[in-house]
């Protein structure tokens, strides 16, 4: 479903992402941890094409990523994201920023994709919310009409960038929570996440970035009690201590 | 009636009285009030003369000479406009009150505001034209007074918005042609003084267009006012954009919307937003300017005033004459002013 193969990438001089291969087979679910620095998000916005790699190739759904623009746009349009501080369209109420990509990019009528936005609020439990602005929503309100309106494209793919980190504690439940039961449904997905009750429960794969490259690969219960590397060791203890 | 006396007392201390810099502004006040109301009032309204034939006459009761204003109105408001057919433009003044108030009021959704204006400016064409219907053709050089002012203004503004748009995203495109045309055409409007670049509007358009076609001065001088308000405003508009943080590009870009889509759907509404007190500003400086049109030679309120001031029986009554013209200015800008703080309350309150 994604492959990363030798990805490379600078930021001016500096080397943020090294040789860095990934394989997620469909319905895989993936977390991604490391510390602060280490290019996660770099990694995840290479697969949308946020950024751009520089060497390795990266395939999307069989579709290898190049700077051409259609094929760009053909990706984002199954590849659903979700960011840290939500980044919801502050100008459109919760119903408008669900139903805008579906309307305008899948040509959907108005009535359809509203019943549809209108589904997947309830899915994440605020349909009641629908005709509010996003600043009059909570934090994890927020984040989770985020995710809303990513999976109103009916997305292949789930990339999620430290979806809690921007969130109050209590609210950090809430947002799991869907996220646990969209990863059940059977979506693909990668997540940075230090949210590691989340990673032992859905993850199929864990992954270690640490200064631009991926240093372990492994399942969760292996990377949780015996991981390989003496790094891994070292940031497991760190946040597991927490 | 105790307890109001006593709130009556206290409102006035805590909003009149409630630091020493305070009161002195009060006191300040009350006594510029005091000394210039009276006097004010009594100009303009208690010994204005209404009637009189002259400014002589005028000047015997001591008052404002409003009878210059009311002999001269039909010239002032339409100028040379043949005086038969000056029902036509008076018509068109009462279609741009409408049109102003109907945006103004709101009761029309947007849609059907936006097909108010377009209608609305059809039959202003049709009006002052003529030509048709029986109304006999009217030549665009005879269009003056406050519609012509009005006309200018609404050309200008609606041109030059969507230029402004486009230079604005223009300016920081990733295209270097683009933005480099779209920097050298903003600095090149903003460093010339309007007056100048009228001059040198009306002088090069006639080059750009294919021998045999000509254009009249109005629409000349429309189009350098409006591609010299759009360089302005364009600058206004790129303030809104680099207002608007790179998350919201980076959502619609993971939703898989296009450039057009992104910066219509997107973009643009919010820096729009922000930016509303400074576009009024600009559009209100904009909507004064239009005076400075007479220079050319086209005849708008102030210019017919001035030449209405050449009338013998009323050389004195130039202060009435700028009085009117200025208030009649005041009362289009003020209600632009009003239009927006409105518009930005609604936007404040939907998302704040
Ligand atoms: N747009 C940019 N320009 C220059 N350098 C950048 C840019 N974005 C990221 N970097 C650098 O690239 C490196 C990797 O950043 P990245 O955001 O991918 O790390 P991360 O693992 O997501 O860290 P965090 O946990 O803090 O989010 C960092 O050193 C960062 O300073
Ligand atoms: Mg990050």
């Amino acid at each position: 479903m994604i492959e990363l193969r030798r990805v490379n990438k600078w930021f001016g001089g500096r080397q943020v992402l090294k040789d860095v291969s990934l394989t997620v087979a469909r319905g895989e679910r993936v977390v991604v941890c490391g510390p602060s620095g280490a290019g996660k998000s770099t990694m995840i916005r290479c697969i949308n094409r946020l950024e751009e790699h520089q060497q390795g190739e990266i395939f999307v759904d069989g579709i290898e990523l190049t700077g051409d623009v259609k094929q760009i746009e053909a990706i984002r349009r199954e590849v659903g994201m979700v960011f840290q501080h939500f980044n919801l369209f502050p100008h459109l109420t919760v119903l408008d920023n669900l139903t805008l990509a579906p309307i305008w990019v899948r040509r959907m009528p108005r009535r359809e994709a509203e019943d549809l936005a209108m589904l997947y609020l309830e899915r994440v439990r605020i349909p009641e919310q629908a005709g509010k602005y996003p600043s009059q929503l909570s934090g994890g309100e927020q984040q989770r009409v985020a995710i809303a309106r990513a999976l109103c494209m009916k997305p292949q793919i789930m990339l999620f960038d430290e979806p809690t980190s921007a969130l109050d504690p209590e609210m950090i439940k809430e947002v799991l929570d869907v996220m646990v039961e969209l990863a059940q449904s059977g979506m693909t997905m990668i997540c940075v996440t230090h949210e590691m009750g989340f990673a032992r429960e859905v993850a199929d794969l864990m992954v270690f970035m640490d200064q631009g490259e991926v240093i372990e690969t492994a399942p969760p219960d292996r990377f949780f009690t015996a991981p390989r590397n003496e790094r891994t060791r070292l940031f497991l203890g760190r946040i597991l201590r927490q | 009636m105790k307890a109001g006396a006593a709130r009556a007392l206290r409102w006035t201390r805590v909003n009149l009285f409630s630091t020493p810099l305070n009161a002195a502004l009060t006191l300040f006040i009350a006594y510029l009030a005091v000394r210039l109301l009276p006097g004010t009032v009594g100009w303009a309204v208690l010994r204005a003369s209404l009637t009189a034939a002259d400014d002589r006459a005028c000047a015997a009761s001591g008052g404002a000479c409003w009878a210059f204003i009311l002999d001269w109105s039909r010239f002032i408001l339409f100028g040379r406009f043949p005086y038969a057919q000056q029902w036509r433009p008076a018509i068109v003044l009462v279609i741009f009150a409408a049109l102003l108030l109907a945006s103004f009021s709101r009761l029309l959704p947007g849609r059907w505001l936006a097909l108010a204006w377009a209608g609305g400016l059809g039959a202003v064409a049709l009006l002052m034209w003529g030509g048709v219907l029986g109304m006999p053709y009217v030549d665009t050089a005879l269009w003056n007074g406050l519609p012509l002012t009005l006309i200018l203004a609404a050309g200008g503004l609606g041109i030059s918005f969507p230029l402004a748009l486009l230079l604005a995203l223009g300016r920081r495109s990733s295209l270097p042609a683009v933005r480099t045309l779209s920097i050298v055409y903003i600095e090149g409007a903003r460093g010339v003084p309007f007056i100048a670049w009228l001059f040198l509007m009306l002088v090069l358009l006639p080059l750009f267009l294919p021998p045999g076609v000509a254009i009249a001065k109005l629409w000349r001088a429309e189009i350098a006012f409006a591609l010299f308000i759009a360089a302005y405003l364009a600058e206004v508009v790129r303030g809104g954009l680099q207002a608007i943080p790179r998350g919201q590009y980076e959502a619609a870009d993971a939703l898989g919307l296009g450039y057009l889509h992104k910066t219509a759907l997107v973009i643009l509404p919010q820096a729009l937003a922000v930016t509303i007190p400074a576009q009024v500003n600009t559009f209100i400086g904009a909507f004064k300017d239009t005076a400075l049109i007479s220079i050319v030679g086209l005849f708008d309120l102030l210019q017919d005033t001035n030449t209405a001031l050449n009338d013998p029986a009323w050389r004195m009554a130039y202060v009435e004459g700028y009085v009117f013209v200025g208030a009649v200015y005041f009362v289009f800008c003020y209600s632009m002013s009003l239009y927006s703080r409105r518009l930005e309350r609604r936007l404040g309150r939907e998302r704040r």
